[in-house]
Protein backbone atom coordinates (compact mmCIF):
# COMPACT_ATOMS: atom_id res chain seq x y z
CA UNK A 1 0.00 0.00 0.00
CA UNK A 2 1.83 3.44 -0.86
CA UNK A 3 1.96 6.22 1.47
CA UNK A 4 -1.18 8.64 1.57
CA UNK A 5 -0.57 11.37 -1.62
CA UNK A 6 -2.43 13.99 0.99
CA UNK A 7 0.23 13.98 3.84
CA UNK A 8 3.32 15.42 3.21
CA UNK A 9 6.45 16.34 5.26
CA UNK A 10 7.41 19.36 6.13
CA UNK A 11 11.07 20.63 7.37
CA UNK A 12 11.39 23.99 9.29
CA UNK A 13 15.28 23.90 10.61
CA UNK A 14 14.18 27.54 12.08
CA UNK A 15 12.00 25.21 14.63
CA UNK A 16 15.28 23.02 15.15
CA UNK A 17 16.40 22.83 19.19
CA UNK A 18 19.06 20.24 18.39
CA UNK A 19 17.72 17.77 21.31
CA UNK A 20 18.22 14.74 19.02
CA UNK A 21 14.93 13.49 19.43
CA UNK A 22 14.23 12.38 15.77
CA UNK A 23 17.76 10.82 15.40
CA UNK A 24 16.91 8.26 18.57
CA UNK A 25 12.96 7.97 16.95
CA UNK A 26 15.10 7.34 13.41
CA UNK A 27 16.97 4.45 15.04
CA UNK A 28 13.27 2.89 16.01
CA UNK A 29 11.79 2.59 12.83
CA UNK A 30 11.52 -1.37 11.49
CA UNK A 31 12.94 -0.39 7.93
CA UNK A 32 16.57 0.19 9.14
CA UNK A 33 16.50 -0.71 12.64
CA UNK A 34 19.38 0.58 15.37
CA UNK A 35 20.55 2.65 12.49
CA UNK A 36 19.72 6.54 11.73
CA UNK A 37 19.13 7.81 8.96
CA UNK A 38 18.68 11.54 9.67
CA UNK A 39 21.59 14.17 9.59
CA UNK A 40 21.38 16.77 12.11
CA UNK A 41 23.72 19.40 11.19
CA UNK A 42 25.06 22.60 13.16
CA UNK A 43 24.65 25.42 11.12
CA UNK A 44 27.54 27.05 12.51
CA UNK A 45 28.92 25.58 15.44
CA UNK A 46 31.17 28.25 16.67
CA UNK A 47 28.77 30.92 17.03
CA UNK A 48 25.11 29.46 17.08
CA UNK A 49 23.82 26.78 18.97
CA UNK A 50 21.41 26.50 15.73
CA UNK A 51 20.85 22.84 14.18
CA UNK A 52 19.25 21.81 11.03
CA UNK A 53 18.11 18.30 10.22
CA UNK A 54 17.81 16.69 7.16
CA UNK A 55 15.63 13.74 5.86
CA UNK A 56 15.68 12.29 2.36
CA UNK A 57 14.05 14.80 0.74
CA UNK A 58 12.53 12.19 -2.35
CA UNK A 59 13.25 14.35 -5.43
CA UNK A 60 10.99 13.38 -8.48
CA UNK A 61 14.78 12.95 -10.56
CA UNK A 62 16.43 10.99 -7.85
CA UNK A 63 20.89 11.48 -8.36
CA UNK A 64 21.18 8.97 -6.00
CA UNK A 65 19.42 6.70 -8.39
CA UNK A 66 20.61 8.09 -11.09
CA UNK A 67 24.45 8.02 -10.60
CA UNK A 68 23.76 4.10 -9.17
CA UNK A 69 25.51 1.62 -11.77
CA UNK A 70 23.69 -1.42 -10.27
CA UNK A 71 20.49 -0.04 -10.73
CA UNK A 72 19.66 -0.79 -7.18
CA UNK A 73 18.04 2.68 -6.24
CA UNK A 74 14.24 2.37 -6.66
CA UNK A 75 11.27 5.26 -6.32
CA UNK A 76 7.86 3.79 -5.55
CA UNK A 77 4.29 4.63 -6.83
CA UNK A 78 4.17 7.11 -4.02
CA UNK A 79 7.30 9.36 -4.78
CA UNK A 80 8.84 7.89 -2.10
CA UNK A 81 12.91 6.66 -2.68
CA UNK A 82 13.74 3.53 -1.04
CA UNK A 83 16.93 1.98 0.67
CA UNK A 84 19.16 0.29 -2.04
CA UNK A 85 17.89 -2.92 -3.21
CA UNK A 86 20.26 -5.03 -0.88
CA UNK A 87 20.71 -7.99 -3.87
CA UNK A 88 21.97 -5.37 -6.16
CA UNK A 89 23.68 -2.95 -4.14
CA UNK A 90 27.17 -2.93 -4.61
CA UNK A 91 28.62 -0.28 -1.86
CA UNK A 92 30.52 1.82 -4.72
CA UNK A 93 29.14 5.23 -2.51
CA UNK A 94 28.42 6.84 -5.68
CA UNK A 95 25.12 7.77 -4.14
CA UNK A 96 26.42 9.19 -0.40
CA UNK A 97 28.78 11.47 -2.70
CA UNK A 98 26.10 12.60 -5.32
CA UNK A 99 23.08 13.57 -3.68
CA UNK A 100 23.15 17.15 -2.97
CA UNK A 101 21.41 16.69 0.09
CA UNK A 102 23.55 14.27 1.70
CA UNK A 103 21.33 11.59 2.72
CA UNK A 104 22.21 8.29 1.80
CA UNK A 105 24.61 6.47 4.04
CA UNK A 106 26.70 4.13 3.50
CA UNK A 107 26.57 1.03 5.93
CA UNK A 108 30.26 -0.48 5.17
CA UNK A 109 29.21 -3.72 7.45
CA UNK A 110 26.49 -4.60 5.18
CA UNK A 111 27.70 -3.62 2.15
CA UNK A 112 24.65 -2.13 1.78
CA UNK A 113 23.28 2.04 1.03
CA UNK A 114 20.21 3.09 3.39
CA UNK A 115 18.60 6.06 3.64
CA UNK A 116 15.56 7.63 4.91
CA UNK A 117 12.16 6.26 3.30
CA UNK A 118 10.24 8.53 4.91
CA UNK A 119 9.68 5.18 7.50
CA UNK A 120 7.75 3.42 4.94
CA UNK A 121 6.85 0.93 7.06
CA UNK A 122 4.98 3.16 8.75
CA UNK A 123 3.70 5.77 5.90
CA UNK A 124 2.52 3.06 4.30
CA UNK A 125 -0.43 2.40 6.49
CA UNK A 126 -1.34 6.19 7.25
CA UNK A 127 0.99 6.71 10.68
CA UNK A 128 3.62 9.42 10.87
CA UNK A 129 7.28 8.64 10.31
CA UNK A 130 8.91 8.19 13.57
CA UNK A 131 10.75 11.68 13.51
CA UNK A 132 8.00 13.17 12.72
CA UNK A 133 6.16 11.72 15.64
CA UNK A 134 8.71 12.57 17.76
CA UNK A 135 10.00 15.74 16.84
CA UNK A 136 8.99 17.85 19.97
CA UNK A 137 9.29 21.44 18.05
CA UNK A 138 7.95 19.86 15.28
CA UNK A 139 10.71 21.20 13.09
CA UNK A 140 10.10 17.94 11.26
CA UNK A 141 6.31 17.63 10.36
CA UNK A 142 3.98 15.49 8.60
CA UNK A 143 0.44 16.20 7.83
CA UNK A 144 -1.66 17.84 5.30
CA UNK A 145 -0.41 20.86 3.53
CA UNK A 146 -3.96 22.67 4.68
CA UNK A 147 -3.14 21.42 8.83
CA UNK A 148 0.26 23.26 7.79
CA UNK A 149 -0.50 26.69 6.75
CA UNK A 150 -3.66 26.58 9.38
CA UNK A 151 -0.20 26.30 12.18
CA UNK A 152 2.08 27.90 10.48
CA UNK A 153 0.59 31.21 9.37
CA UNK A 154 3.87 33.01 8.54
CA UNK A 155 5.83 29.67 6.79
CA UNK A 156 4.91 28.91 3.51
CA UNK A 157 6.31 24.95 1.91
CA UNK A 158 8.65 24.99 -0.67
CA UNK A 159 9.84 22.09 -2.53
CA UNK A 160 11.78 23.05 -5.69
CA UNK A 161 15.25 23.49 -5.93
CA UNK A 162 17.80 24.45 -8.48
CA UNK A 163 21.44 23.05 -8.88
CA UNK A 164 22.86 24.82 -11.57
CA UNK A 165 20.63 24.05 -14.88
CA UNK A 166 18.75 20.91 -13.04
CA UNK A 167 15.59 21.94 -11.53
CA UNK A 168 14.29 19.23 -9.07
CA UNK A 169 10.87 18.84 -7.22
CA UNK A 170 10.80 17.30 -4.04
CA UNK A 171 8.00 15.60 -2.38
CA UNK A 172 9.59 16.51 1.15
CA UNK A 173 8.63 20.56 1.50
CA UNK A 174 11.34 22.63 3.26
CA UNK A 175 9.20 26.11 5.53
CA UNK A 176 10.38 29.26 4.24
CA UNK A 177 8.96 33.04 5.13
CA UNK A 178 5.58 33.49 3.90
CA UNK A 179 6.75 36.99 2.65
CA UNK A 180 10.06 35.52 1.44
CA UNK A 181 9.65 36.25 -2.59
CA UNK A 182 11.83 32.65 -2.84
CA UNK A 183 9.77 30.27 -4.86
CA UNK A 184 12.86 28.51 -5.71
CA UNK A 185 15.77 27.35 -3.29
CA UNK A 186 18.85 27.89 -5.84
CA UNK A 187 21.74 25.68 -4.21
CA UNK A 188 24.62 26.41 -6.38
CA UNK A 189 24.31 30.13 -6.05
CA UNK A 190 24.41 30.42 -2.38
CA UNK A 191 28.06 28.41 -2.66
CA UNK A 192 29.99 31.38 -3.12
CA UNK A 193 28.54 33.47 -0.90
CA UNK A 194 30.42 33.73 2.75
CA UNK A 195 29.16 30.98 5.13
CA UNK A 196 26.98 32.80 8.37
CA UNK A 197 29.33 33.89 11.30
CA UNK A 198 32.31 32.88 9.30
CA UNK A 199 35.38 35.73 9.05
CA UNK A 200 36.96 33.91 6.64
CA UNK A 201 35.28 32.75 3.06
CA UNK A 202 36.01 28.93 2.56
CA UNK A 203 35.42 29.23 -0.89
CA UNK A 204 37.84 27.05 -2.67
CA UNK A 205 37.74 28.88 -5.78
CA UNK A 206 38.26 31.87 -4.52
CA UNK A 207 41.77 33.62 -5.94
CA UNK A 208 41.95 30.99 -8.91
CA UNK A 209 41.82 32.35 -12.61
CA UNK A 210 38.52 31.47 -14.35
CA UNK A 211 36.98 29.41 -11.10
CA UNK A 212 39.88 26.96 -10.50
CA UNK A 213 40.36 26.08 -14.19
CA UNK A 214 44.27 26.54 -14.18
CA UNK B 1 1.20 14.02 -4.24
CA UNK B 2 3.42 14.94 -7.11
CA UNK B 3 0.12 16.15 -9.08
CA UNK B 4 1.30 20.16 -8.57
CA UNK B 5 4.45 19.78 -10.33
CA UNK B 6 2.04 18.67 -13.41
CA UNK B 7 0.38 21.91 -13.72
CA UNK B 8 -2.71 21.24 -14.69
CA UNK B 9 -2.23 18.39 -17.16
CA UNK B 10 -4.28 15.77 -15.61
CA UNK B 11 -3.58 12.80 -13.52
CA UNK B 12 -0.52 11.95 -13.77
CA UNK B 13 0.62 8.37 -14.86
CA UNK B 14 2.19 7.35 -11.13
CA UNK B 15 4.22 4.39 -12.48
CA UNK B 16 6.20 6.78 -14.51
CA UNK B 17 6.60 9.39 -11.87
CA UNK B 18 10.14 9.85 -11.77
CA UNK B 19 11.48 12.56 -14.10
CA UNK B 20 14.79 11.98 -16.32
CA UNK B 21 17.49 15.20 -15.10
CA UNK B 22 17.06 16.81 -18.63
CA UNK B 23 13.07 17.12 -18.04
CA UNK B 24 12.32 15.22 -21.49
CA UNK B 25 9.84 12.65 -22.12
CA UNK B 26 10.64 8.99 -21.50
CA UNK B 27 10.32 8.56 -25.46
CA UNK B 28 13.07 11.26 -26.04
CA UNK B 29 15.37 9.23 -24.05
CA UNK B 30 18.16 6.97 -24.80
CA UNK B 31 16.90 3.04 -24.60
CA UNK B 32 19.28 2.25 -21.36
CA UNK B 33 16.38 4.62 -19.19
CA UNK B 34 13.38 2.57 -20.26
CA UNK B 35 15.92 -0.54 -19.44
CA UNK B 36 16.52 0.34 -16.18
CA UNK B 37 14.13 2.22 -15.17
CA UNK B 38 13.97 4.28 -11.49
CA UNK B 39 10.12 3.69 -10.95
CA UNK B 40 9.60 0.21 -8.69
CA UNK B 41 6.99 -0.59 -11.04
CA UNK B 42 8.73 -0.56 -14.00
CA UNK B 43 11.37 -2.64 -12.56
CA UNK B 44 11.53 -6.38 -13.64
CA UNK B 45 15.29 -6.47 -14.25
CA UNK B 46 16.60 -9.87 -12.58
CA UNK B 47 19.70 -9.35 -11.71
CA UNK B 48 22.85 -11.66 -11.52
CA UNK B 49 23.17 -11.86 -7.71
CA UNK B 50 19.49 -12.31 -7.43
CA UNK B 51 19.64 -15.29 -10.08
CA UNK B 52 22.64 -16.84 -8.92
CA UNK B 53 21.48 -16.92 -5.29
CA UNK B 54 18.07 -18.10 -6.39
CA UNK B 55 20.43 -21.17 -8.65
CA UNK B 56 23.03 -21.90 -5.67
CA UNK B 57 19.92 -22.14 -3.02
CA UNK B 58 18.22 -24.71 -4.78
CA UNK B 59 20.78 -26.90 -5.91
CA UNK B 60 21.31 -26.65 -2.08
CA UNK B 61 18.29 -27.80 -1.60
CA UNK B 62 18.12 -30.34 -4.05
CA UNK B 63 21.59 -31.84 -2.71
CA UNK B 64 20.33 -31.74 1.16
CA UNK B 65 17.57 -33.43 -0.29
CA UNK B 66 19.34 -36.23 -2.20
CA UNK B 67 21.58 -36.82 0.97
CA UNK B 68 18.28 -36.43 3.16
CA UNK B 69 16.64 -39.42 1.30
CA UNK B 70 19.82 -41.27 1.69
CA UNK B 71 20.11 -40.93 5.48
CA UNK B 72 16.35 -41.78 5.49
CA UNK B 73 16.59 -45.07 3.50
CA UNK B 74 19.62 -46.09 5.77
CA UNK B 75 18.17 -46.20 8.90
CA UNK B 76 14.52 -47.49 7.43
CA UNK B 77 13.82 -51.07 8.96
CA UNK B 78 13.82 -53.30 6.31
CA UNK B 79 10.52 -55.25 6.81
CA UNK B 80 11.42 -59.23 8.24
CA UNK B 81 11.37 -61.52 5.18
CA UNK B 82 8.22 -63.27 4.57
CA UNK B 83 7.77 -66.58 5.62
CA UNK B 84 6.95 -69.30 3.29
CA UNK B 85 3.86 -70.41 2.93
CA UNK B 86 1.60 -73.87 1.23
CA UNK B 87 -0.48 -72.34 -1.75
CA UNK B 88 -0.74 -75.36 -3.72
CA UNK B 89 -0.44 -79.32 -4.36
CA UNK B 90 1.33 -80.13 -7.63
CA UNK B 91 -1.59 -82.57 -8.31
CA UNK B 92 -4.06 -80.00 -8.20
CA UNK B 93 -3.28 -78.49 -11.06
CA UNK B 94 -2.38 -80.33 -14.40
CA UNK B 95 0.03 -78.31 -16.75
CA UNK B 96 -1.35 -75.46 -18.35
CA UNK B 97 -3.62 -75.34 -15.07
CA UNK B 98 -3.90 -72.22 -13.05
CA UNK B 99 -4.69 -70.92 -8.98
CA UNK B 100 -5.51 -68.06 -7.21
CA UNK B 101 -4.36 -67.45 -4.08
CA UNK B 102 -3.36 -65.06 -1.69
CA UNK B 103 0.60 -64.57 -0.15
CA UNK B 104 0.76 -62.92 2.13
CA UNK B 105 -2.56 -63.37 3.37
CA UNK B 106 -4.57 -60.67 2.73
CA UNK B 107 -2.49 -59.63 -0.33
CA UNK B 108 -4.02 -58.80 -3.17
CA UNK B 109 -5.00 -62.14 -5.47
CA UNK B 110 -2.24 -63.63 -7.17
CA UNK B 111 -1.91 -66.34 -9.77
CA UNK B 112 -0.26 -69.86 -9.78
CA UNK B 113 0.15 -71.02 -13.23
CA UNK B 114 1.84 -75.14 -14.03
CA UNK B 115 3.80 -74.03 -16.98
CA UNK B 116 5.70 -77.62 -17.04
CA UNK B 117 5.96 -80.97 -15.54
CA UNK B 118 7.59 -79.21 -11.70
CA UNK B 119 7.59 -75.51 -13.55
CA UNK B 120 5.37 -73.22 -11.21
CA UNK B 121 5.37 -69.58 -12.03
CA UNK B 122 3.20 -67.20 -9.81
CA UNK B 123 2.57 -63.37 -10.31
CA UNK B 124 0.44 -60.83 -9.00
CA UNK B 125 -3.08 -60.74 -10.81
CA UNK B 126 -3.26 -56.94 -11.01
CA UNK B 127 -2.27 -55.91 -14.24
CA UNK B 128 0.15 -52.86 -13.92
CA UNK B 129 -1.66 -51.00 -15.83
CA UNK B 130 -4.79 -49.92 -14.18
CA UNK B 131 -5.10 -53.06 -12.36
CA UNK B 132 -7.68 -55.60 -14.10
CA UNK B 133 -6.60 -59.31 -13.19
CA UNK B 134 -4.79 -60.93 -15.60
CA UNK B 135 -5.62 -64.32 -17.42
CA UNK B 136 -2.80 -66.72 -18.02
CA UNK B 137 -3.08 -67.94 -21.63
CA UNK B 138 -0.51 -70.77 -21.39
CA UNK B 139 -0.71 -71.58 -25.07
CA UNK B 140 1.25 -68.83 -26.18
CA UNK B 141 3.13 -68.60 -23.29
CA UNK B 142 1.71 -65.53 -22.26
CA UNK B 143 -0.32 -63.45 -19.38
CA UNK B 144 -3.54 -62.05 -20.69
CA UNK B 145 -5.25 -58.66 -19.68
CA UNK B 146 -8.15 -58.37 -21.15
CA UNK B 147 -9.59 -54.85 -20.53
CA UNK B 148 -6.80 -52.85 -23.00
CA UNK B 149 -5.26 -55.74 -25.16
CA UNK B 150 -1.92 -56.03 -22.51
CA UNK B 151 0.26 -59.18 -22.80
CA UNK B 152 3.01 -60.25 -20.45
CA UNK B 153 5.51 -62.80 -20.71
CA UNK B 154 4.71 -65.96 -18.81
CA UNK B 155 8.27 -66.85 -17.62
CA UNK B 156 8.99 -63.79 -16.43
CA UNK B 157 6.10 -61.40 -16.12
CA UNK B 158 7.37 -58.54 -18.38
CA UNK B 159 4.76 -56.16 -20.59
CA UNK B 160 5.38 -57.30 -24.20
CA UNK B 161 2.52 -55.91 -25.80
CA UNK B 162 -0.31 -53.34 -25.02
CA UNK B 163 -0.28 -50.50 -22.77
CA UNK B 164 1.54 -52.18 -19.65
CA UNK B 165 4.81 -50.54 -18.99
CA UNK B 166 6.14 -52.29 -15.89
CA UNK B 167 6.44 -56.28 -15.07
CA UNK B 168 4.51 -58.33 -13.13
CA UNK B 169 5.76 -58.47 -9.58
CA UNK B 170 6.30 -62.07 -9.11
CA UNK B 171 5.93 -64.63 -6.37
CA UNK B 172 8.96 -66.63 -5.36
CA UNK B 173 8.07 -70.33 -5.25
CA UNK B 174 9.60 -73.61 -4.85
CA UNK B 175 8.36 -77.43 -4.97
CA UNK B 176 9.10 -79.48 -2.11
CA UNK B 177 7.46 -82.47 -1.38
CA UNK B 178 4.54 -82.47 -3.83
CA UNK B 179 3.80 -79.22 -2.46
CA UNK B 180 4.00 -75.75 -3.65
CA UNK B 181 5.05 -73.20 -1.58
CA UNK B 182 5.53 -69.39 -2.31
CA UNK B 183 8.70 -68.08 -0.89
CA UNK B 184 8.67 -64.20 -1.16
CA UNK B 185 7.73 -62.09 -3.12
CA UNK B 186 9.92 -59.14 -5.70
CA UNK B 187 8.85 -55.94 -6.43
CA UNK B 188 8.00 -54.69 -9.78
CA UNK B 189 10.74 -54.21 -11.56
CA UNK B 190 10.74 -51.97 -14.95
Amino acid sequence: MPALDTLEFFIDAGRCIGCQACIQACTECDTHKGHSMIQLDYVDRAHSTQTAPVVCLHCDSPTCAEVCPADAIKRTEDGIVQTARKPRCIACNNCVLACPFGVPKMQTRMNLMMKCDMCYDRTSVGLKPWCASACPSQALAYGTREEMARLRPHAKPVNTFQFGMQTIHTRVNVMVPRDAPTEIVDVTAAMHEPTIGHDILDDVFMGMPDGGDA
Amino acid sequence: MISRQAGGEGPRDLEHATVPPDGRPLAEQPKWRRDFPIDWALDDYVSRRELVKFVVLTSAALTAGQFWIVLKNAFNRRPPPLAGAPIATVDELSVGGAKTFTYPAGSTPRLLVRTGATAFVAYDQQCTHLQCPVVPAVAQRRLHCPCHDGWFDLETGRPVAGPPQRALPRVLVEVRDGMVYATGVEDSAS
